[in-house]
């Protein structure tokens, strides 16, 4: 594709605007990781520091002087048990709706469809008796389980499933493989980006999810680290240092998660999304 | 949809049969589904008939209804809502587009580097991507003020979440960068999947760039724009930490939005009943921009 | 393959890890019952070093050298999302025993609404001695004779002035140092003196961009020509009143010449800030505990001053903070949270100790002052000289949560072009029913 290299106006213009883009998308992280670096003096100051001329570590040790490690591993246990149920109970669902011709399935569908859309505002106080019926305000079920019968994965998963060819399926079951094994055997590796998809999906979402955290936990034992950070701006004191220094600790392994299985995620995202 | 289905006739048992072994595998996702999903939804709507906070429980009929449309903060709350889905939805679509097709034939270095740059604000986390906006827009300390006043764009400091005119742009703007992530990653992939053959053919009959797009490349990604279309649109209605923590839906109710006043009716006001009628509106309207962009996307 | 293997096990593991965390929890709500140990819930909002964690947990350690046999967790609470927790907790029956705030919540949210027990009986040999402090208080912790709240510190809120600001601006000629008070027409001067100078960006911020410290901006709107906020009975809010609209038209007129400036954005932390760090040359939202707690970030000497009023005679909002109990239906419980406060707040030690963790004075007359002899005793002074101008606690009128919303709202319309007479008629309008 030699052709495309030529360097014509547009292209040059394009160029710019892509890198400038970039630095401006990059800058908010890059604030947030040089604001937990200064002090409050630097913080505060009318003329920014590009870069943190005296960095400090002291709204870290001040971060750390608080329960942060456990907010971060409850939300890391909230957003991992979100993405195992959501991906067991989709992939599962996913398969049946796209392969199997049942009564109820096109009702079912348009049902999930509507339902994906749904704010959780809207079912918050019958959420949370739910929650107090079963005796799990205030723990990270309480999180996890709302986060989990939200449809979209099963719209994913079914979207993925569609691809699988029926012909397979049926010489399965011509070989006297039950449904499980089917499943397992067939269905299962050939979802697996889509799985892998919907996995970092999820995460981030759960991660993100800062409405449901909001109501449903309070005792610092079971935060979260977005609540928080949201904590630390108090009603006479706003304290930047200690809320990017939160921010960092949050936005890091984040991160790391998806730069990690990006490739898993860019794979499985399209392959499932492409086909209508 | 699928196809090459054997098409034998089936006998009702064969039927049955899958019927039973489909719920079974729907049984789990259902399980989770109809509780904290369907449950939920029809209580909701219950409740919405009753005068019901947290000292009274007393059937009202239609009362809540007829209250909303009296009610201005909710009136603006909905002009709002939908003022942000409908400049975000497009506005996504448009610039990741633009971005894919400006760096989907990118080598794969360059392509992942700019995949996930403009993934960083989605990863970066929602509150904490929020939080330090929240200081960028600082009138005194924000690094905005600095650079439009050094560049002499403005001459004096804007309270930017501060004023009407520009409070509900900055939310717009700060949900424009969380969400053009995964539309650019699927765009960059529908670009790549696109029939080169059919591409070069009409290249080689003299199509430019503009028509080659048009009559080629965006007819065959259209599954991919309803699909960004779809998560775009769920992404702007559950916009509500920004609003939370940014501007409590002021200055003078310009960034109300439905999600925030449902939230702020239930917990502030205690008035669940009242609450739980305005989600009832908000999910109809939602259910109907999802019906209409399902046909719309099931038409290609 | 094995990647996800791997990664199911892992999360398996978390998840086994959710349901042993969940289960820990729980045994919290039901030792009551075994007659040997009693756990309670107490919840704090941020009132002075009663949100800091290493200080409630020194108290609650003395406590149990007294009763060993009640267990006491405590969560910490924001004023910024407190609320909806509390409220959350409640609708899902996890609310605590004990909630350590000021009337407007224990008593006209959670009191009148039935959530909360009659502690009364608390009252009894102590009420003389509040008292004498001022009778206000039992009025506020009450409502139709019933008590919601046990208080054991409390405060006026003012403002402060950064002194050396204006010293050079030549204005303090304007200010009655040494009662800490200044009239309507000086606090003008002193502005447009204080302007004049440019020695600093801004000379007064009036913050309207949420709640977090309106108090502030309420007590100035209505000191400077003396207005009422409510009615005398606390059932109706009526700064639509003539000298209501003049005190917000002032505002006004002031922010339209420059003088004073107006940000829809920021909330009490950020004005605060702004003081602080030398871009405003007051703040309208200033305590004792503000003082101590910005200490390390000035550079100037902050002056309290009560807010200006036509009269020379401010009225100051007072705050009120005490405990008081959820009704959770278990006797046992209830019993022991009373210990608590009794411990907290008339223990002969603890008492004092308690007060000056929060930074605010005792309710109690007999306490004296508490900071005698202790290195805060200067600068707590300055402070105590103000008690004498607290004015009417109207924080338990109904519709207070709403009235706080539309209070920030009617700012921001009038900063936005609206008139003030409409504003405040709009108001009115919406938090009186």
């Amino acid at each position: 594709m030699n052709a495309n290299k030529k360097a014509t106006p547009y292209r040059v213009i394009t160029a710019i605007a892509l890198a400038i883009l970039a630095v401006l998308f990059t800058f908010p992280l890059y604030w947030i990781i040089t604001g937990s670096l200064k002090d409050a003096a630097a913080i505060n100051s009318v003329v920014p520091q590009w870069f943190p001329l005296a960095p400090t570590l002291d709204n870290y040790v001040r971060l750390f002087a608080k329960p942060s490690v456990r907010w971060l591993l409850n939300t890391v246990i909230m957003a991992v048990a979100a993405m195992v149920l959501t991906c067991l109970t989709s992939s599962l669902a996913g398969y049946a709706l796209a392969k199997k011709r049942f009564t109820g399935r096109q009702l079912l569908f348009s049902l999930m469809v509507c339902a994906m859309a749904l704010p959780k505002q809207v079912i918050l106080i019958p959420l949370l008796k739910e929650m107090a019926f079963f005796n799990l305000h205030d723990t990270l079920w309480a999180v996890i389980l709302p986060t989990v019968g939200w449809p979209f994965g099963v719209f994913l998963m079914k979207q993925f499933s569609e691809n699988i060819p029926t012909e397979m399926l049926e010489a399965a079951r011509i070989d006297g493989a039950g449904e499980v094994r089917t499943f397992t055997n067939i269905v299962f590796p050939m979802i697996k980006p889509g799985v892998g998809a919907l996995a970092i999906f999820t995460f981030i979402n759960s991660w993100n999810d800062y409405f449901l955290q909001l109501i449903m936990l309070n005792s610092s034992k079971s935060l979260t680290i977005s609540l928080g950070i949201a904590k630390m701006q108090a009603e006479m004191a706003t304290d930047y240092g200690l809320i990017m220094a939160g921010a960092a600790l949050a936005a890091v392994p984040i991160i790391t998660v998806f730069l990690m299985f990006q490739s898993y995620f860019t794979q499985g995202i399209t392959m499932g999304a492409v086909k209508g | 949809m699928p196809k090459g289905r054997t098409l034998e006739p089936r006998s009702k048992a064969l039927a049955r049969q899958e019927t039973i072994s489909a719920y079974l595998f729907l049984l789990p996702s259902l399980l989770f589904f109809i509780t904290f999903v369907i449950v939920p939804m029809f209580m909701c709507i219950f409740n919405s008939f009753f005068d019901y906070t947290s000292t009274s429980f007393s059937f009202t009929g239609f009362d809540n209804y007829i209250r909303m449309w009296k009610d201005p903060v909710f009136i603006k709350a909905l002009k709002n809502t939908v003022l942000i889905v409908i400049v975000s939805v497009p506005a996504v679509m448009i610039f990741s587009l633009w971005v894919a097709s400006a760096i989907y034939k990118m080598n794969s270095f360059a392509l992942s580097f700019y995949r996930c740059i403009f993934y960083l604000p989605v990863v970066t986390g929602s509150v904490a991507v929020t939080v330090v906006w929240k200081w960028m827009f600082n009138k005194y300390t924000g690094v905005f003020n600095y650079v439009l006043g050094t560049t002499g764009v403005i001459d004096q400091n804007i309270s930017w979440l501060g004023d009407e005119r520009f409070a509900i742009w900055c939310i717009i703007l700060i949900l424009f960068t969380t969400s053009i992530g995964q539309p650019i990653v699927l765009y960059v992939s529908a670009l790549g999947n696109v029939d080169k053959t059919l591409v070069e053919a009409a290249q080689v009959d003299g199509a430019t760039d503009m028509q080659t797009f048009w009559k080629i490349k965006w007819p065959s990604i259209m599954p991919t724009t309803l699909y960004v279309i779809v998560i775009t649109t769920i992404n702007s209605f559950q916009c509500f930490a920004l609003i939370e923590l940014l501007t409590s839906g002021g200055p003078n109710d310009s960034t109300q939005t439905i999600m925030y006043y449902i939230y702020y009716v239930v917990f502030k006001l205690d008035q669940f009943g009242y609450g739980n009628a305005m989600g009832v509106i908000l999910a109809i309207i939602i259910a109907i921009f999802s019906a209409i962009q399902f046909k719309f996307g099931s038409q290609k | 393959m094995k990647k996800i293997i791997s990664l199911l096990v892992a999360a398996a593991m978390c998840i086994s890890m959710v349901a042993c965390g969940g289960g820990e929890e729980k045994p919290s709500s039901d030792g009551g019952n075994n007659g040997s140990e009693t756990a309670i819930t107490l919840w704090t909002y941020p009132v002075g070093k009663f949100g800091d964690e290493a200080t409630v947990k020194g108290f609650i350690e003395k406590f149990n050298e007294k009763h060993p046999d009640i267990k006491v967790k405590v969560e910490f609470l924001s004023y910024k999302d407190g609320d909806n927790q509390v409220t959350a907790a409640l609708e899902a029956g996890t609310a605590p025993d004990l909630i350590l705030e000021g009337p407007e919540r224990l008593v006209s949210n959670w009191g009148v609404k039935g959530k909360m027990v009659d502690i009364s009986d608390l009252w009894k040999d102590t009420k003389d001695d509040i008292d004498a402090q001022s009778t206000a208080i039992a009025a506020a912790c009450s409502n139709n004779g019933v008590y919601y709240e046990y208080p054991f510190c409390m405060t006026t809120h003012c403002m402060a002035i950064n002194y050396d600001v204006f010293e050079k601006a030549d204005a303090l000629k304007y200010l009655d140092l040494e009662n800490r008070t200044w009239t309507t027409e000086n606090f003008v001067k002193a502005l447009e003196a204080v302007k004049a100078s440019g020695l600093i960006p801004e000379t007064g911020v009036v913050y309207c961009g949420g709640q977090g410290g309106d108090q502030g901006t309420r007590a100035l709107v209505t000191n400077l020509y003396s207005a009422q906020f409510t009615n005398p009975e606390h059932t109706k809010y009526v700064i639509d009143e003539a000298n209501g609209i003049k005190g917000l038209q002032l505002i006004k007129d002031l922010v339209e010449k420059g003088t004073l400036s107006y940000d829809a954005g920021i909330q009490a932390a950020e004005e605060l800030q702004l003081f602080a760090q030398g871009t405003a040359a007051m703040s309208f939202c200033w305590n004792a505990a503000n003082e101590a707690n910005y200490a390390s970030q000035v550079n100037f000497k902050p002056y309290a001053m009560a807010f200006p009023s036509d009269d020379g005679k401010p009225e100051l909002a007072g705050g009120i903070w005490g405990f008081g109990i959820f009704d959770n239906g278990d006797q046992a419980r209830i019993d022991a949270s009373k210990e608590f406060i009794k411990f907290i707040c008339d223990d002969e030690v603890q008492g004092k100790e308690s007060v000056k963790a929060t930074g605010f004075f005792p309710v109690k007359a007999s306490y004296g002052n508490v900071y005698e002899g202790t290195a805060d005793e200067e600068r707590m002074s300055g402070y105590t000289d103000m008690m004498k101008y607290l004015g009417d606690y109207y924080n338990v009128t109904p519709n207070w949560t709403e009235q706080r919303t539309a209070w920030w709202n009617m700012l921001q319309s009038i900063f936005s072009g609206k008139s003030v007479e409409e504003a405040t008629a709009a108001y009115t309008s919406q938090v009186n029913k």
